[in-house]
């Protein structure tokens, strides 16, 4: 599920020379940075677009799961799930990404794009291999939010201020580490998601073994992971006295 | 069955959503219907009329889960009984800071909200069904798509379903962090694959909804109850609960608490049997200080509210709301100011930006509030921050910006007085006005300005006694 970045990315650099989106056919793959590749308000010739296979099968069987796949002009439902499809194979939604997207959808670059930057999730640059969120809302910052996300910092050398504003990459690159509003885990608090699993509550010493267990490739804190969890608060088991069975009389 | 704690709560979960949650098998078909799952999905699409369903969810009282605390029943009898394409859109978009229970009720039990959602749609003859989830909750997610899939193979969704010629297509559509597409009309648009910008109501989305269609959204929670209502009755479901608060009701509790989780309560229980007797109240050698009874839109209370019962008409009379039933507990050590400072970046952050009053009035807010913690502001700031609040109430197409004024001018209301003493302390840090020294180990500058201060002014480009415009 991770995406996938060469390991000579230079964050520095974003974009350097040659810098070529994995994944992608190669010869059509040089990034080129935000500039819009083509007329970004034309829709592109399915024809000129090099397009591999696969991705053009998974895309359109996105398309066709929406019932406005049968609306006059262009079906759009698809657009976040596909814009999802793109950042998981090439790790953002590169501009060749975009393109490839719209000459399937059918809709404009500008479209796309347009729509990729009104989430937080889908990134337009380099998002690295992957990626920590940490929680600083209300109940984790209760509970230390800010501390774990300079932890996380101080442990990969991303910078804390661009951390806290949208986030920021490790001194190597790989790692992409942002602070994040409210991950809808209350329970775990202070808590972090890390490349998409939640884990908590955690120390601020867990950062520095997280992102070491992340660079080694290991499982990341498998006893603090919430699928590992029971259920959320004091009383575990229904057959506690404390716990009233709500069946009803036809159940 | 009670057992009394020493805050004198009596200790008492009574669990219909979460019945058998804490069994990892609930997750599975197999599991579910080991449990009696589906049973009255296969009674409903065989001998009861949907207009029953509607008549007994209307009569349940089942009010919903989401926030708003309107009545479902009601909801599904606004949709016109036309032959147009209708829509069902579950609201699993969860992004309230301090609301978790969507989740655990997706992750332990898929299939009650899949049936839930086969029912409602076979009462409110529905074609298409979509599972709108936020995209932080990937595993959720995974958890629905597998879940979905079963029903499909066991004939549960797609066409014919079990023979009875109603036909259901449900889509999992997942999100990618938007907290303003928990808005019922900002959901539409994203679910349309466009930007999710709230839209102008009326039209509501019950008449013209998703590709203008007459659609129903509906909370997980509130979808999660209907298998139970129709199964039971609605007589069953009002013994539950309090006469305008039927039911049961699955309590996230966090913040300063001994327990953080999620606890499924019957409404009308006391907020200290919540916060005390089930979330284990503060840490040790702490007091409580003020919770959000509501998620983070609701106006504080204060431990005086401890005792009232955690209803919606107790809640909506005490000048607050419960919400999406989320309560986030602040004790002593916290600091009102910077949790209001807290309150204010996430609702900035999160402005769509499309009305004036909530993209403006967030923005400033945060802004005054930033001064409050620096010390830079005045108490007079607080009257502005105060009248911001009212100006913003109301004044939107949705409830984004009202989310965050109605917290925030509610703890600068209930303590003033903190807002006072956190700004002069964290001027004395900067400034000591007695002779304009600076502390901290810094000299003053010219004008007794200190560093802070002076830096500001010569990147504003304004000119400083003593020294001019640099």
């Amino acid at each position: 599920m991770s995406p996938v970045m060469p390991s000579d990315f230079d964050p520095e650099n974003a974009e350097p020379e040659g810098f070529v989106s994995p994944g992608l056919p190669v010869d059509k793959a040089s990034t080129s940075g935000r500039l819009p590749i083509g007329d970004p308000e034309q829709i592109p010739d399915p024809a000129e677009v090099d397009i591999p296979d696969d991705l053009r099968d998974q895309i359109q069987a996105i398309v066709d799961k929406y019932p406005d796949r049968d609306h006059k002009g262009s079906p759009k439902s698809a657009s976040i799930p596909v814009l999802w499809i793109i950042q998981r194979r090439y790790g953002w939604c590169t501009p060749e990404g975009i393109v490839q997207a719209a000459a399937v959808m059918q809709v404009t670059p500008a479209y796309l794009e347009s729509v990729a930057s009104f989430y937080d999730l889908l990134r337009t640059s380099p998002q690295g291999e992957h990626q920590v969120l940490v929680c600083t809302n209300i109940a984790c910052w209760m509970r230390g939010g800010d501390e774990l996300l300079d932890s996380f910092c101080a442990k990969t050398g991303a910078d804390l201020e661009a951390a806290g504003h949208g986030g920021a990459l490790s001194e190597d690159g790989r790692i992409l580490v942002s602070g994040f509003e409210c991950l809808g885990a209350c329970d775990l608090a202070p808590m972090a998601s890390v490349d998409e699993r939640y884990f908590g509550p955690l120390e601020n010493a867990d950062a520095s073994t997280i992102v070491d267990q992340l660079e080694s490739g290991a499982e990341v804190l498998p006893e603090k992971a919430l699928d590992r969890r029971g259920l959320a608060g004091g009383v575990a088991d229904s057959s506690d006295p404390r716990v009233v069975d709500g069946k009803g009389p036809n159940q | 069955m009670s057992e009394v704690n020493g805050n004198g709560g009596a200790v008492e979960e009574t669990r219909v959503l979460l019945r058998h949650a804490e069994d990892p098998k609930m997750a599975s078909l197999e599991g579910y219907e080991s449990y009696g799952g589906y049973r009255v999905l296969k009674k409903a699409l065989k001998e009861i009329e949907p207009e029953w369903i509607v008549g007994e969810l209307e009569e349940s009282g089942l009010r919903g889960r989401g926030g708003a605390g309107f009545s479902m029943g009601k909801k599904v009898s606004f949709l016109p009984h036309t032959d147009d394409a209708k829509y069902l859109c579950c609201n699993a978009d969860e992004s309230e800071p301090g609301a978790f229970k969507d989740r655990e009720l997706m992750q332990r039990n898929p299939h009650q909200l899949i049936e839930g959602m086969i029912i409602s749609s076979f009462a409110a003859s529905i074609g298409h069904a979509f599972i709108f989830i936020r995209g932080e909750y990937d595993e959720q997610a995974d958890i629905l798509d597998h879940a979905v899939e079963e029903a499909y193979e066991a004939g549960y969704l797609g066409n014919n379903i079990l023979g009875s010629g109603f036909n259901l297509e449900l889509v999992v559509h997942r999100g990618a962090g938007a907290y303003i597409c928990g808005e019922e009309t900002a959901l539409l648009d994203a679910l349309e694959g466009k930007r999710g910008n709230p839209r102008l109501k009326p039209p509501f989305p019950a008449v013209q909804g998703l590709y203008g269609g007459p659609t129903l959204i509906n909370n997980v929670e509130t979808l999660s109850n209907v298998s139970h209502i129709v199964a039971n009755g609605a007589d069953w479901f009002k013994s539950f609960g309090t006469e305008q608060s039927p039911g049961t009701k699955v309590v996230s509790v966090s913040g300063c608490v001994k327990r953080p989780g999620n606890y499924e309560v019957e409404l009308g229980v006391t907020l200290r049997d919540l916060i005390f007797g089930l979330a284990g109240g503060p840490l040790d050698g702490h007091e409580i200080k003020a919770f959000y009874p509501g998620g983070s839109s609701s106006p504080v209370l204060t431990p005086a509210e401890l005792d009232l019962p955690y209803s919606f008409e107790a809640m909506a009379e005490a000048g607050s709301m419960l919400g999406s039933g989320s309560i986030i507990v602040a004790d002593d050590s916290v600091s009102i100011p910077r949790m209001a400072k807290r309150t204010s970046k996430f609702y900035r952050h999160e402005s769509c930006g499309k009305c004036t009053p909530c993209r403006e009035g967030t923005s400033w807010t945060d802004k005054m509030l930033e001064r409050v913690c620096t010390g830079e502001a005045t108490p007079m700031d607080l009257d502005i921050i105060s009248s911001v609040q009212d100006n913003i109430m109301g004044n939107c197409l949705c409830v984004l910006g009202d989310a965050m004024a109605m917290p925030v001018s509610s703890m600068v209301k209930k303590f003033r007085d903190e807002f006072e003493e956190t700004i002069a302390e964290e001027a004395a840090k900067t400034w000591s006005f007695d002779g304009l020294e600076a502390v901290d180990g810094q000299e003053p500058g010219p004008g007794g300005m200190s560093q802070k201060t002076l830096r500001r002014e010569r990147l504003a480009g304004r000119s400083i006694p003593g020294e001019g415009v640099s």
